[in-house]
């Protein structure tokens, strides 16, 4: 199963209608269109992140049409008004400051106020009663992922049915985290000692990336994760997976390396639903082989990279609250081969 | 350019030589430690927060070149935490306001027509104390241990739990410290202006820039003391265990965050309300008139103080508060950009109208309105609570407040440097030098932080050390690492022009922009009692009005001389109406020792030394009580009528 690779890349398929914005954009910022394919606010696949995507248009054009206004006066005064024959004038054209500094920013700034709460009451909104709740917990610096009434975890990726507003519930398990998915809703806060709600939307199937945005310590750059929007017979597999022991060994590989898992340092922190093993300390690993990254966006996942991290995270993501770890180099192999086929 | 000489001293040779006596400081070791000569403390203010500006700077240099490729590894996460950090609470605490402080403490004695400051004695204070806390927040960096949890300092990442070590105790600590000097600089600033200054200089004749700076100094006094509330309620929750943000313990992470943006709000104004004050000041010598509404520039001054201490919770758009309550704070936020609207179409107007003289000036005034414009409509976004919330902690915000900082203070100060360079040092500048600064750093600025708009609508979050090569992310952080380097030599080209000019620089005439305040009716630079004879002021322009220049020279009567000692008038609030002579203190090493006696308890604190920090605490109450114990007076001096 290669789903992984595949969901490295988001879905990037346009939508007819922005495209001829995204060009109007080029055309004032060249070099806009390298957005396509990034986790950008202006290519948006759901609902919440679709509206913000148009109040900035909005904006950008009113604020580009007042810049405009400013430059002409600036260029006509560093034109016409200097030189020795120029004469000063001295009125006092209050009238002109007034509206122009205040009635007309005035009238403009009552509508985007208003366009604004609009968009904060549909923000607010929320899905309804009976949708789906996926509960996340921001941890230095992971996520953990958890379904209520589902005995299982899975951590930095979380999977919703297209076409649906799924509730997301945010709690952390230490500091002030933030989580953003910028293609499909803006941000909420996980505050310490409270739980927080948003909801996520997707239009279109895809992976989206998303990562802490609140500054979270020494590796909150590596906080990130990936929201799978597909539709609703895989997201029901995914649940069903999770409610599941993990895949059993094939190999004779895999079996020594379970025993190592199971019976070596590593069993003191993860959980693999199935074996045993179920601390909570670390992210259960009960599907790590498909997941698409190591440490939260760190690097990605093969089978090089996951021994390099088994080995020494701290040279990956130095900080991290996982230390080296004292694999035999004979069972690291098996070990690997082990995690990888966790899917 | 008008090039006027000051009129001749209305003072007789002899009392010139008086007043020299009086107010004159030989260059001794004692003298250096001792001045209370606010245009000698005001020129240190500005050296020092330059020099930590440029700390502050190679640290963003540093910052600029990790981040200019994904995944380097330049710096390791500790040291790049460290280094944003202390770029930020730099350039906030340790640069902007004590920058626009040496501005005040240089200008305002001169521009209201008075002899000194109000208490000059706490004016060297805030200084040493100022000179001191900086230190003391910049030596832990050599150490590893600086401040590590951004310049916002969110509970509970600083706790003791998530960021053991020294590194939160030096910002709390640090802070606090430092917060005395910014608190005795507002009260003397207020004090000054409202007391000192000369007779006939009414409310409405008082410069736009003394009106920014005691508008900035009343918004200091009462938004200072929340972030003081929060630093050492954080400090005694690291030392002391009092749980004040602990929610284990019914502590709340929140209220944190409010306190700090009750003070960080208005902070922003606090730091670019001066900064609009030099703007105004700047602008008549350059078009050759008044600037245009003096009046709704007041108001505007005054509106924007009162109604920033009600937009704080536009910083804590994504908290999860009612949404009832963003939606009145939205409109708070959204309402404050009116004032400075107006004072923005009021420069325009006063340019349109006015005569152009297009020297280095007026070019960062010029880069001024285009870099802080863009700033305020990216800030009128930020009012928008839905909006907020997808672009917050991205660059997309990192752009917005660079544009609103550089462009509404760095700016400013720039124009500021070049215009009373000549009267601070008495030398004139490089007119071509400050050209070529000009548009480096201009240029500088747009390439580095133009960019970050597109980073952060792209989705790349603030505050990474590093980050993966998302499509889009890579080529504008790379585009902004070469504008940082631009805007960088550009820095580079003012301090050679600064030194340059002191060096080379030809003498400055007394006034050689023909500027409308009254530092320019005297020498450049000042003599040490400023003015010879005290002004009667009959306009918003003395030096501009025949009246006013006049009271200075002949005719002047002994009673606006002074030279029986150091002395100046004070004056009716309201009115300008002259209401006695006071004497000035004379020079002392008590602040000095004062300030020492405080950096020895902040230190002991920090190392958790308790006996020492006890014993510092009562030397410094000793030098308090000994600089208050009432002089040995002649009674007639001190009004008593028998």
């Amino acid at each position: 199963m290669d789903r992984a690779h595949d969901l490295e890349r988001p879905g990037r398929r346009r939508p007819s209608r922005r495209v001829g914005r995204a060009t109007a954009l080029a055309a004032v910022l060249p070099l806009a269109a390298c957005s396509a394919g990034s986790p950008s606010t202006l290519d948006p696949a759901g609902t919440g992140a679709a509206r913000i995507a148009d109040l900035w248009w909005v904006l950008f054009w009113i604020s580009a049409a007042v810049f405009a206004e400013v430059m002409v006066l600036l260029v006509w005064a560093l034109v016409f008004r200097r030189g020795r024959r120029t004469r000063v004038r001295h009125g006092q054209p209050l009238r002109f400051v007034v509206i122009a500094g205040a009635g007309v920013p005035l009238v403009i700034l009552v509508v985007v106020y208003a366009l604004g709460l609009r968009d904060l009451a549909a923000l607010g909104a929320g899905p309804g009663r009976d949708a789906h709740t996926i509960e996340v917990t921001g941890h230095k610096w992971w996520w953990e992922v958890r379904v209520p009434g589902i005995d299982g975890a899975t951590a930095n990726e979380l999977h919703i049915p297209v076409g649906e507003r799924v509730r997301v519930r945010l709690r952390t398990a230490d500091v002030l985290h933030s989580f953003w998915v910028p293609q499909l809703m803006p941000k909420t806060d996980l505050i310490a000692g409270e739980v927080r709600e948003t909801w996520l939307h997707a239009e279109r199937a895809g992976s989206y990336r998303g990562q802490c945005a609140e500054y979270c310590g020494t590796q909150h750059a590596h906080m990130a994760f990936r929201v799978i929007a597909e539709p609703r017979p895989q997201f029901e597999a995914w649940l069903a997976r999770l409610g599941s022991p993990a895949r059993q060994p094939a190999t004779e590989a895999e079996r020594r390396g379970q025993q190592a898992f199971v019976q070596g340092t590593c069993a003191g922190c993860h959980a693999i639903r199935g074996t045993g093993a179920d601390a909570r300390i670390g992210p259960d690993l009960s599907d790590v082989g498909s997941r698409w990254s190591i440490g939260a966006g760190a690097v990605p996942n093969d089978a090089g990279h996951l021994g390099g991290w088994i080995v020494n995270p701290q040279t990956v993501k130095p900080g991290s609250y996982m230390p080296p770890q004292p694999v035999d180099a004979q069972r690291l192999p098996d070990l690997i081969a082990y995690l990888r086929s966790l899917e | 350019m008008s090039t006027t000489t000051a009129p001749p001293p209305g003072a007789s040779q002899e009392d010139l030589a008086r007043l020299e006596a009086h107010w004159g400081e030989r260059a001794s070791l004692r003298s250096w430690f001792g001045t209370v000569d606010h245009k000698r403390i005001g020129r240190r203010y500005l050296v020092t927060a330059s020099l930590f500006f440029v700390l502050a700077g190679i640290s963003a240099l540093a910052m600029r070149t990790q981040l200019a490729r994904p995944e380097s590894s330049l710096l390791s996460p500790e040291e790049y935490n460290q280094l944003f950090t202390m770029h930020g609470t730099a350039m906030i605490f340790l640069f902007a306001t004590p920058m626009l402080f040496g501005f005040g403490n240089f200008l305002v004695p001169l521009m209201i027509g008075s002899r000194d400051m109000a208490f000059p004695k706490l004016n060297a204070l805030g200084y040493w104390v100022f000179l001191f806390a900086g230190l003391f927040m910049w030596a832990s960096l050599p150490f590893g241990a600086a401040p590590n949890g951004g310049w916002f300092a969110y509970v509970p990442l600083t706790d003791d739990r998530n960021t053991p070590g020294l590194h939160m105790d030096v910002y709390t600590l640090g802070l606090l410290f430092l917060g005395i000097a910014t608190t005795a600089g507002s009260i003397n600033f207020i004090v000054t202006a409202l007391k000192l200054r000369a007779p006939g200089m009414s409310l409405n004749r008082v410069p736009l820039f003394v009106w920014a700076i005691v508008a900035t100094a009343f918004m200091v006094i009462f938004a200072l003391p929340a972030l003081n509330l929060d630093n050492a309620m954080l400090f005694l929750d690291r030392r002391f265990g009092t749980h004040f943000f602990d929610p284990e313990a019914a502590g709340n992470v929140l209220l944190w965050q409010h306190l700090f943006w009750i003070f960080g709000h208005p902070d922003v104004y606090i730091i670019v309300m001066p900064a609009l004050g030099i703007v105004s000041a700047v602008l008549p010598a350059f078009t050759r008139r008044g600037v245009v509404g003096y009046v709704l520039i007041v108001l505007a001054i005054v509106s924007i103080a009162i109604i920033s201490f009600g937009v704080w919770v536009h910083h804590m758009f994504a908290t999860g508060l009612p949404h009832l309550s963003y939606s009145f704070f939205s409109a708070a936020s959204t309402i404050i950009t009116i004032p400075s609207g107006i004072q923005i179409f009021a420069w325009l107007a006063t340019m349109l109208l006015g005569r152009l003289v297009v020297r280095v000036p007026l070019l960062f005034l010029i880069g001024f309105i285009v870099t802080f414009v863009l700033g305020g409509f990216t800030g009128a976004m930020f009012a928008l609570t839905a909006f907020d919330q997808q672009v917050t902690d991205s660059y997309f915000v990192v752009a917005h407040f660079h544009y609103v900082l550089i462009g509404g203070a760095v700016f400013p100060i720039l124009a500021g440097i070049y215009y009373w360079l000549p009267k601070m040092t008495g030398r004139m500048y490089h007119e071509g030098l400050g050209k070529w600064a000009f548009w480096l750093f201009f240029t500088g600025m747009q390439v580095a932080f133009f960019p970050m708009h597109l980073s952060g609508l792209f989705g790349m979050p603030r505050r990474v050390y590093t980050y993966r090569d998302e499509p889009g992310w890579d080529v504008w952080n790379l585009v902004s690492t070469i504008g940082a380097y631009i805007l960088a030599v550009g820095l580079l080209l003012v301090l050679i022009g600064v030194v340059h000019a002191i060096r080379r620089g030809r003498p400055a005439p007394p006034d050689p922009w023909g500027g409308d305040t009254l530092e320019w009716s005297t020498d450049s630079p000042p003599r040490p009692y400023n003015f010879p004879v005290l002004p009667q002021v009959h306009s918003l322009h003395p030096t501009w009005d025949q009246p006013s220049r006049s009271s200075m020279a002949e005719d002047a009567t002994a009673d606006r001389i002074l030279a029986d000692g150091r002395r100046t008038l004070f004056t009716s609030e309201l009115d300008g109406r002259r209401e006695r002579v006071v004497e000035m203190p004379e020079a002392s090493v008590q602040p000095l020792l004062l300030a020492l006696a405080m950096l020895v308890f902040f230190t002991a604190m920090l190392f958790a030394w308790y006996p020492f920090a006890a014993a510092a605490a009562v030397a410094v109450a000793v030098t308090i009580a000994v600089w208050l114990w009432p002089p040995r007076r002649p009674e007639e001096e001190l009004g008593v009528v028998r």
